[in-house]
This record gives C-alpha cells, structure tokens and sequence, in this order.
C-alpha cells in the first residue's frame, strides 16, 4: 500500500508504522520450511534433517537414493508426519487469517475465534454431528466439517446480532463479553451432550482441547479445498478490510458495499475456523495472538498483514504442535493447552498495553 | 448538482426530520444549522441513506439510491465527525483509502492519477510532512485533516460534512473551512455543511437552512437565513445581541 518512492519515507519511523521488506518475507518464509522440516523430523523417532529431506524428495519425484532407510520410517515421514505437519499449518494459517480479519472487520484488536466464541459454536456442530452421525455420501467424513462450519457461522451471526443490540458502536468490552458468555453457554451444552450420549462421545473431550494426533492425508485433503477458497478471497479483500478497520460508516463513503462484503468476509472466517475445529477441535488464541504480533512487523495494512499472517500462523502452529507431542513423551499434550498456555499470557500483556497505547 | 425532496426520518415512531426539501448548487456553501435535537445530523443521515427515509435524495436528477456504491463515492465524499480509531495505519495509508471508489486493479494498485491525487491532497491540507506518521500519534485537529484529505483524494463533486470542526481549536476551525472554501471554487462542486457554529456558517456559507423541531424554519441565502428574529425563535436567545455583547467585550 506505501507505494510511494522511498525518498520520501520516513525511516525514522513511529511505533507500529514499520516497513516490511523482502527480507522480513524471506525470513518468514524460510523460518516456515525449517520449522517443517524440524517437526517432520523429531519426534519418538528421531531423524536427520537431511534424511528427512532424502525421503520427501525420493517420494514425491522418484530421485535419489534411499534403499538404506527402513521401510518403516518412510511410512512415519510421509504418511504420519508430513500431513500432520501440514494440516497444523493449514489450521495454524486458517485461524490466524481469521483473527486479522476479524480483527480488521470489527475493529477491533482483540477479536478472534476463541474470543468470540465461534470455536466453540464449531465444536458443538462437530459434536451434534458425531451424536447424530451426519453423513454425507461419497465423502467421508465431510459431515462434520459441514456442520462445523455452518455452527461456525450461525454462532458468529447470532453473537454480532446481539452485540449490535446491545451496543450498535460494537465496542472492545461488548464483543469480548458476549463471546465469554457465549463460550461458557456452547460448552455447557457440549458436555451435556457428552454426558447424555454415554461412552460412545468419550472422543469428543479430545475436541474440547484440541490435537493432531491421528490425524492424515484425509485431513488434509478435506481441508485443503474450503483452506484455498477462503484465503484467497479474503487476500482479495484487504483494501476492503483496511476501510472497515477504520470505521463501518466510513468504508461506505468511501465507496465500499459495505452489507455484501461484510457477509462476504463472514462467511469465509466461519468457513476458516469451522474447517479447523473439524480437523483439530478448539486451538486457541492463535488468531488473537499471531496478527498482533505480525502487525509489529509489518503495520496495520491488510495487505501485508494478511499474508504474513497466513505465513506466522502456519509455523507458529507447526512449532506448537512438536512442542506437544514432545515435551513429555511418548504422552502427547494436546495442542489447545499448548496454545493456550502461550497465548493468554500474550493476551494479558496486549490487555495491559491497550490501556496505553493502540495497536 | 444535489436536490432533496421532501426528506422524512422517523425513528421510533417520532419524526426527526419533517419533510425537508433543498437543493444544492454549484459553488454552494451551504449550511445546516439549529439548535441541538432539531434533526440536522439526521437529515445528514437521511441523505446519505444511513437511516430509513422518505421522500427522495437526487444527485443529477437521478435518485442515489439508483447509484451503485463506488459511483456515489466518486460523487459525494463525506466527512463524519464520531471516529474511534484502532490501529496504527499511516497518514498516507489512510489517505490512498480514499482513491477506493476510483480504483479497478485488484489488491488496490495505486497508479499514477491516484499517487497525483493523494500527494495533492496532502498537501492541500498541510500533512506532506507527516504522510507517514502513525494516526494514533495524530492530534485531533490534525486527524480531522486527514480525513479531509481522504474524502478530497476520493475526488467527489458534492462534500457532505457533519459538524467537521466541532471539537477543534479556532486555528484549525479557520484552517479547514479556509481549505474547503478553495476547493469548493473550482467547476461541478458543492459542499453541503451541518455547523453548530453560526459564526462559521456566517463567514463561510452562502446559503443556509435552519432546521427546528425536524423542519425547515427557514432556507436560502445565509443573511436571510441567519437573521435576528429567525435565531431568536429557534434558539430561544437573542444571538445577535449576545454576540454583539461579546464583540463589545474584545474591543
């Protein structure tokens, strides 16, 4: 967006008005595939880096060779690992993205799936379909992930209706607390179900807290689609998203359709989280914690935050996810408590800093 | 250029604004004025279809709501005065925002016309030095400015603005209204004011219309509008002696 000639910019700089180069974009970029490669490789079992690297490279173009490694640790890289690996980042992206635009959208900093209770609509639509074994033909499993994200959606709808009823200037405090009261509501409900429907839901706890574990190229492949569709239309929209964090009222004058957008970005940031949380059940704080953070980096213009956004979550995710299957192995913690530890800590600092200074 | 007819708002079953009619010419400075609660930032509402209406806005003959929302843009820039602000975006960020409506490339590629169109803005304002000051940093007068030179990079041919100096020093009240009446000299453009103010609409109006009660208790030009007896009815005060007192005092 600063597209100005770099004579005149301003290298003295204010704080929070930075400019993003090339090497920031490589460092994020490069910091993605070492993290990849780091979570592929360690584990129960321990790989070279470079082994790591023989065995995606052998699978995926047939070179080099690779005769002398087991049978057996192929299978973990490629079948186990790698989609892992990779259905974290596509999460760890997806909710990232959602939080920045969310965040954009409401303007408001602190907006997030989790925050807004959307997370939790998602798991209860995940449940009602475990419950009620929704199924739908020639795919499996993509019963869940509807009705996960259309919970995802009818939560974030109902809960914007009725912030908008309380408070129509949708400030910080009303968002937060309906989606505090909201989250407290849908799990309720979600360990009624539980405990109603007897052994049979004992998975579902699981969901509460989040994981990857078993997760494969299933996954990924049920993602993947929803994941593309989503992150590029939401790309797309970041001039859009810069006039709305500047104030509704506004973004229309300046000449943006403001209703269709709107329901537009919601639907694609129900489409984001609800895909997640049937993947990987409720991982919080990732969307609250990462834009901030990315927002250091790069400002607060949507095209350079969305992307860079997408890029942080993706490894931050991956990272969190080799920190919970190894921090007390062989016993894997699930992610959620992993991402929550970290990230209400960090939400506590950016609360304690709002009272002084923007964002 | 914009003319409105008959322009009702009810809310809640009262009526805020009673079937107002004016219209906008070119070169006008036309301001809104009465006391609080006689309906002039609704009827700013109205017009801009923010709020359920009747009646009819028409820009060029042709009701707005007929206009899709860029090509409004590009013909009435407004300037709000409530704004909470968030995040750090640059001056010049906020400012290119306004070349929004004008713009057809994806991601929001500024080319050149639109580089032109923002430096000229800036400076016409005054902020060439602090284009890349955060605006969270910014004092209210000078955000106020920003956002002039946002709806002036958006380029429209009709200025709507909603009490845009309310809460700023007289320098800067000066300043902008000194802006506006440069800019409102050139072809096919207008600007359409609601001032709390009088001296302001005074010295920089032509034409006025005195709202009270939700209508129209007087329009046309600003000395017909502003008179003695018209100001004494609405605002229940004898303004013109009060301010000849006042003006006595600084002698």
């Amino acid at each position: 967006m600063r597209n100005h000639n770099l004579e005149n910019y301003n290298f003295s700089g204010d704080a929070g008005v930075k400019s993003p180069s090339f090497l920031v974009l490589l460092f994020s970029v490069l910091l993605f595939f070492v993290v990849l490669f780091f979570s592929i490789s360690a584990g129960s079992i321990g790989f070279h880096p470079v082994q790591t690297f023989k065995i995606i490279v052998n699978s995926l173009f047939g070179t080099g060779d690779i005769s002398n490694i087991p049978e057996n640790n192929i299978t973990i890289i490629m079948n186990i690992r790698l989609p892992r690996a990779i259905l974290a980042a596509m999460v760890g992206a997806a909710l990232s993205l959602s939080g920045a635009v969310m965040q954009g959208l409401l303007k408001n900093p602190l907006a997030d799936g989790s925050t807004l209770g959307i997370t939790s609509g998602g798991t209860l639509g995940a449940i009602l379909a475990i419950a009620l074994n929704t199924n739908i033909p020639f795919i499996p499993g993509i019963g869940i992930v509807v009705m996960s994200i259309i919970f995802s959606f009818l939560s974030l709808v109902l809960i914007l209706f009725l912030s908008y009823k309380i408070d129509y200037h949708l400030s910080t405090q009303t968002i937060i607390l309906m989606g505090i009261i909201f989250t407290m509501l849908i799990n309720s409900i979600n360990s009624l179900i539980v405990a109603l429907s007897g052994e049979g839901l004992k998975q579902v706890i699981f969901w509460t807290m989040g994981s990857f574990s078993g997760r494969g190229w299933s996954h990924v492949c049920l993602m993947l689609p929803l994941f593309i569709i989503a992150t590029v239309i939401l790309l797309a929209l970041s001039r859009e998203l810069d006039a709305f964090s500047l104030g509704e009222e506004q973004a229309r004058y300046i000449g943006v359709s403001t209703k269709r957008v709107k329901l537009l970005i919601l639907i694609m940031v129900s489409v984001l989280v609800g895909a997640s949380v049937a993947v990987s059940g409720t991982i919080g704080f990732v969307g609250l914690v990462i834009p901030h953070i990315t927002r250091f980096i790069t400002g607060p213009g949507h095209k350079k935050l969305l992307p860079f956004s997408v890029l942080s979550g993706a490894s931050f995710l991956m990272a969190a996810d080799l920190l919970s299957r190894t921090i007390i192995s062989p016993a894997e913690l699930p992610i959620g408590v992993v991402t929550s530890l970290i990230g209400a800590l960090i939400f506590i600092y950016i609360f304690y800093k709002k009272s002084r200074k923007g964002f | 250029m914009l003319k409105v007819k008959g322009l009702s708002v009810t809310i809640d079953n009262k009526k805020i604004v009673d079937h107002v009619s004016f219209e906008l010419k070119e070169h006008d400075i036309f301001m809104v004025a009465g006391p609080n609660g006689a309906g002039k930032t609704t009827l700013f509402k109205g017009i801009m279809g923010v709020v359920p209406h009747e009646g009819g806005v028409l820009f060029d003959n042709i009701d707005i709501n007929k206009y899709k929302r860029k090509e409004l843009a590009r013909k009435i820039g407004v300037l709000t005065q409530r704004r909470q602000l968030q995040f750090a975006h640059t001056v010049y960020d906020v400012v290119s925002l306004g070349r929004y409506s004008h713009q057809k490339a994806l991601l929001g590629r500024l080319d050149n016309r639109d580089r032109e169109k923002i430096e000229q803005s800036l400076k016409l304002t005054g902020l060439s030095d602090i284009q890349n000051r955060s605006i969270l940093t910014l004092s209210g007068g000078e955000l106020q400015r920003v956002f002039l030179a946002q709806v002036f990079a958006q380029d429209p041919q009709i200025l709507i603005l909603d009490e845009p100096t309310t809460h700023l020093d007289l320098q800067y009240q000066i300043a902008i209204f000194d802006i506006i009446k440069e800019w409102v000299k050139k072809d096919n453009r207008a600007v359409l004011a609601v001032v709390h103010d009088l001296n302001t609409a005074y010295v920089y109006g032509n034409k006025a219309i005195l709202m009270f009660d939700g209508k129209a208790y007087a329009k046309g030009p600003i000395n017909e509008v502003l008179t003695q007896d018209n100001l004494q009815a609405v605002y229940n005060v004898d303004v013109a002696e009060w301010m000849k007192g006042i003006l006595y005092n600084w002698k």
